[in-house]
């Protein structure tokens, strides 16, 4: 690979008002598919961010590369002010390597649509791995820790059981726990109910609703539940082919879209409702 | 010729192979203990990101599989000391016959590590389990029930190919037929009977393993 030239991008972002994530100037690309272009995206420490969109347009993509799961084209994304995806060196920026995506990854936490708990292990287990593990915590203080989260999310009673005795939508409230149970200063929920049964929905939804009113943490969701990305939103954006079409406060979004893509996708789902 | 059995001559030499029977067994559990180990380092070296050492692994297990066993352990055994390598009959039968079932179980966690889900190493790395972590306390352990119905079933080709190791001196079953063969000239009661022993070992084992297949998917939350 070439020398990169990252000279445009700042080192670390500096002032008042620095955001918990930046996506500056990002693009991903599959070799010919462009799935996103050159986005930028502030969020701001404790909001809530929803991000919208037909398949394909790169929403989940967003989470991905934020998580350290997708590599990037171009540009640079920081957390809390320092780039995550590259690192300093001789003062410039280079790529990061694995292990400094290793110290800046562990602000991030992230739930999965198809929830991903280790089978082998219980749900009490699940929480504990990630702090014993990897924070190095005693045994004692991350079960302390994980059965204060699982009484979180409603699952303390079957804290004992393997994820393949539990229905989807008490694995994905596990999965929240032990996601959180690494104490991130930013959580993505990549489609946490899409994979469920539509009466268990709630369970999960009620779960995140708590958190965006009790924690102040900074959040990033993809999600096709419109109503609920209504309700617990700070702002949605509505992803278009790889760009940001339109976003705004939930309430100016949904009652009024000024972009004509935005309107004709929220009418498509409104109609199959 | 008629058949005939002589069934002192049968009492008289069955000690004798069921001793050797447990040299046969052995022969078998260090052999396989050899390619247990020496296998999934095989099978973890074909995964690390450096693309030479992958198809050397590659290749090499590719070489094993495709020659005979039976040249593996002479060459071992007699190329070995050109070499400077001068090793007992049983070292080189265990090296040769361990170095060649870790070439078939390497194949067999290979495909045990395939079948762990994507989302399983994802959810690895949102928790920031270091690499080595990954592999020892989430993937291998799910690998392991889907590897277990091959690894039995080497385990049991692993037992039947401990005769072959007769061709160097090693005292094990078959060892032991043919030099009472040779000194009695009596061979119906000597085979039968390493084809019967063979048969009473095999045919529990595995039925063992896939009683003990079902154990560890239960142990493991995965049934």
């Amino acid at each position: 690979m070439m020398d990169e030239d990252f000279s445009q991008y700042p080192l670390e972002l500096t002032g008042d008002d620095i955001p918990m994530v930046r996506f500056s100037r990002v693009s991903k690309r599959y070799g010919a598919l462009t799935v996103l272009d050159n986005l930028d995206l502030d969020v701001a420490a404790g909001e809530m961010i929803t991000i919208i969109g037909p398949s394909g347009s790169g929403k989940t993509t967003v989470l991905r590369m934020l998580m350290t799961l997708e590599t990037i084209n171009e540009g640079v994304i920081y957390v809390d002010g320092k780039p995550l995806t590259h690192m300093e060196k001789c003062g410039k920026l280079v790529r990061a390597d694995r292990r400094y995506l290793r110290q800046m990854r562990a602000q991030i936490g992230m739930c999965f649509q198809h929830f991903n708990l280790f089978p082998h292990m219980t749900a009490l287990e699940n929480c504990m791995e990630g702090p014993v593990q990897v924070l190095g915590m005693k045994k004692a203080a991350a079960r302390a820790r994980s059965e204060e989260l699982l009484e979180l999310v409603g699952m303390a009673d079957k804290r004992d059981q393997h994820p393949a005795r539990l229905s989807g939508g008490q694995q994905q409230r596990v999965a929240i726990a032990r996601a959180l149970a690494m104490r991130p200063k930013v959580m993505l929920f990549d489609e946490v109910t899409s994979a469920l049964d539509p009466e268990v929905i709630g369970e999960v939804t009620t779960v995140i609703r708590n958190l965006v009113d009790k924690h102040n943490l900074t959040m990033l969701m993809v999600t096709h539940q419109m109503g609920f990305a209504k309700d617990i939103s700070d702002r949605v954006c509505f992803f278009f082919d790889g760009k940001i079409e339109e976003q705004n406060s939930p309430e100016e979004l949904f009652s009024n879209p000024q972009k004509e893509r935005t309107q004709q996708f929220l009418s498509a789902v409104k109609e199959a409702g | 010729m008629p058949f005939n059995w002589n069934w002192a001559f049968t009492w008289e030499i069955l000690p004798k192979l069921l001793h050797a029977a447990l040299n046969t067994l052995l022969a078998a559990g260090l052999g396989y203990a050899i390619a247990v180990v020496l296998g999934l380092i095989l099978a973890l070296a074909q995964r690390t990101p450096s693309r030479a050492v992958t198809f050397v692994i590659r290749e090499f297990v590719e070489f094993i599989r495709s020659t005979p066993l039976i040249l593996q352990i002479f060459f071992v055994y007699y190329v070995g000391p050109q070499f400077g390598l001068r090793l007992g009959p049983w070292t080189a039968g265990m090296i040769a016959i361990g170095l060649h079932y870790s070439a078939y179980l390497s194949e067999v966690y290979r495909g045990g590590l395939q079948a762990v889900p994507k989302g399983q190493w994802e959810a690895c790395t949102a928790l920031n389990l270091s690499p080595a972590k990954t592999y020892w306390r989430i993937i291998i352990p799910q690998a392991i029930p889907s590897a277990l119905a091959g690894m039995g079933n080497y385990l049991v080709g692993i037992f039947k190919d401990t005769p072959m190791l007769s061709v160097i001196g090693v005292a094990e079953l078959m060892h032991t037929a043919n030099a009472i063969g040779s000194s009695s000239y009596r061979y119906l009661e000597p085979y039968t009977l390493v084809g019967i022993i063979f048969l009473a070992i095999s045919l529990p084992t595995a039925a063992l393993i896939r009683i003990f297949e079902g154990y560890v998917r239960r142990k493991l939350g995965l049934k």
